[in-house]
């Protein structure tokens, strides 16, 4: 459809850019030290997370419970290990993303139903439920949770030093997958609908479109994302518990990186995460009592001076240069 | 077995003293349409302020009895200083935005409340539970309650009754009702809504500092007391209808109950009733029990 009003040619220049990324993180990756790796991993595996998060902004969405689907991929991961014995990395993503993907398809037949405050409202219900299961939970490890450990990928042993390296670069890879996807995605007849929604979602009922089952597979989407990130994070921290998961102060901090990094772009949550994590790691050393009073002030300076993010921001100085 | 009755006093009680803290957030949302995270942070500030001035007073040889009347005061000037600086501050640069938005403003005010109560309260735990014990205990039956609890029910009746008869029976009130119904037409009649909201940003932190002062005797104060108020006080309001007062009362109580009755009968799926309670009233009536039918706006 309209191929001349829309440039939708496969290699555009987001496209380039992230084949870019991919390359480049891979490369300098082979000599990085042990703590950037983990540093690197932690920000990708959150930008999926809040990739999807992007997604449901994209669609007027906001949900407080994203942290349902973290801790269900994370809680698929751990038990793989736990109590199945199969540590393998790349199995415990997949069945991380099923989980996710099967239990938002579920749940997302009632929430597409919901707007605004009632959808985060509802998200929120959902995986404070999660929560108090898994906090009551003794085989699970209740409060504390349980460690696990990833022994191979894809069935190649991971062993000393090298770990770090595959799981960073596997992670990246995912990242990039998952960023190209959803790239896609957004230049799509389907994808587009979504920003329609948010403007008006009446219209685009008046055009013959269904809003609900738009924002079901958004949902289910967003939800599979976060799943990823999660059995990722479960892989490469190697414990997993219920409140850096599932209570809603996890969902929170998602929500927080989306405003910080801006919905406009697939590169935007992850220089938000990179960000994040990054003031995260600084503050907590240096002021260990204020890190989240700075996390409050800069979401509040980003919403009032860069509604779109600090993407737009860059993308701004881009344009005018 | 636990008993019956046991189970609905200890519901009554509960919601009582939730109905306190979700009667601040519902009145706030009913009028400014903000539903507001940093509720729980303002809860907390009111838990810490009371705790520290009573323990201040206490400390300083006074009568153990005169501490009711620190708590009061230290909950309503907080909350009245928190309020104003809140609203005028911030919140009213906000107006006319997205509720969801204002969600996240106020999530953002939750942070950073959150770390200043840390820095001027510190970390370690806070126990002044003098005000409590004073009162001692009260025989039912065989049911033994302190009196301190059966307090926090007349307060959170007078709190609800004088927030009633405010709202509908007095000038002030019909004002406010307006603003509810249409803000701006109550602007083109001369209503200085900036002033409404103000005053009713103020008193719903008052309300949340009070509800927090009221809570510390009972409790050791702590850092993330806030955090797991909220969530709560998020799930009454939904449960009642948001912005409405009779909504909150009902989901306070709905809410005391079904926690008291998990609490007796099954502990392992106490912290979760809550949410299930809150998802499936959500799920049978979308706005809550007590929510107006509002017209679809294109």
């Amino acid at each position: 459809m309209n191929e001349a009003k829309t440039p939708t040619a496969f290699w555009d220049r987001t496209m380039i850019g992230l084949s870019a990324a991919l390359l480049v993180l891979l490369i300098v990756g082979l000599v990085l030290p042990q703590w950037a790796l983990s540093f690197g991993t932690v920000g990708v595996y959150l930008g999926i997370v809040v990739l999807g998060m992007a997604l449901l902004m994209r669609t007027g969405l906001v949900s407080f419970g994203q942290g349902l689907y973290y801790c269900l991929g994370a809680y698929a991961a751990g038990t793989l290990d736990h109590f199945f014995n199969l540590s393998d990395l790349l199995v415990m993503v997949v069945a991380g993303a099923l989980l996710a993907g099967v239990v938002a398809g579920i749940l997302g037949l009632l929430l597409a139903r919901y707007r605004d405050i009632f959808f985060a409202m509802l998200s929120l219900a959902f995986s404070m439920i999660l929560y108090g299961l898994l906090v009551k939970t003794s085989q699970l490890g209740s409060t504390d949770g349980f460690g696990l450990s990833v022994k191979t990928f894809a069935g190649i042993a991971l062993s000393g030093g090298r770990a770090r390296y595959v799981i960073f670069s596997f992670a990246c890879l995912l990242g990039f997958v998952c960023a190209a996807f959803m790239h896609r995605y957004w230049s799509s007849h389907l994808g587009r609908l979504a920003t329609a929604i948010r403007d008006n979602e009446l219209r685009v009922e008046y055009m013959g479109e269904s809003v609900r089952r738009v924002i079901h597979l958004n949902y289910v989407i967003s939800a599979t994302l976060a799943g990823i990130g999660g059995a990722l994070m479960a892989g490469a921290i190697g414990h997993v518990d219920p409140e850096t998961t599932a209570n809603w102060t996890t969902s929170g901090e998602f929500v927080f990186i989306a405003i910080l990094g801006g919905t406009g772009s697939v590169f935007a949550p992850f220089l938000g995460a990179g960000i994040f994590e990054a003031v995260r790691t600084f503050a907590l050393e240096r002021f260990p009592n204020t890190w989240q009073m700075s996390l409050g002030i800069t979401m509040l300076l980003v919403m009032i001076f860069l509604p779109g993010g600090l993407w737009s921001a860059f993308r701004a100085r881009r344009r005018t240069a | 077995m636990p008993q019956l009755p046991a189970v609905i006093i200890d519901g009554i009680l509960y919601a009582s003293w939730m109905f306190i803290i979700a009667v601040g957030l519902t009145l706030v949302y009913g009028v400014m349409k903000i539903l507001n995270v940093a509720h729980g942070s303002l809860y907390a500030l009111g838990a810490y302020t009371a705790s520290t001035f009573v323990a201040y007073w206490l400390a300083h040889g006074h009568a153990p009895v005169e501490s009711y009347g620190v708590l009061l005061v230290a909950a309503i000037v907080v909350g009245l200083v928190a309020g104003l600086l809140i609203e005028r501050g911030l919140l009213q640069f906000m107006y006319g935005r997205e509720e969801i938005v204002l969600v996240l403003v106020t999530y953002a005010l939750f942070l950073i409340l959150e770390d200043l109560t840390k820095l001027v309260f510190g970390v370690d735990p806070l126990l002044v539970s003098e005000p409590y014990s004073l009162l001692g205990n009260l025989q039912l039956g065989h049911l033994i309650y302190p009196v301190y609890s059966i307090v926090l029910v007349a307060a959170a009746i007078v709190v609800g009754v004088v927030l009633a008869l405010v709202i509908n029976r007095t000038r002030k009130g019909k004002i406010l009702r307006a603003v509810i119904h249409d803000r701006e037409i109550s602007m083109a009649m001369g209503v200085n809504v900036s002033r409404v909201y103000l005053v009713t940003f103020t008193v719903g932190a008052m309300l949340a500092a009070l509800g927090g002062a009221l809570t510390a005797p009972t409790t050791s104060v702590q850092p993330g007391i806030g955090a797991e108020v909220i969530v709560l006080a998020f799930a009454i309001v939904v449960v009642g209808g948001l912005g409405s007062l009779a909504g909150a009362a009902l989901g306070a109580l709905i809410v005391g109950l079904v926690r008291s009755a998990a609490v007796h009968y099954a502990p392992e799926v106490e912290l979760f009733s809550v949410y299930v309670v809150m998802a499936l009233v959500l799920i049978v009536r979308p706005k809550g029990m007590f929510a107006a039918a509002e017209s679809r706006k294109i």
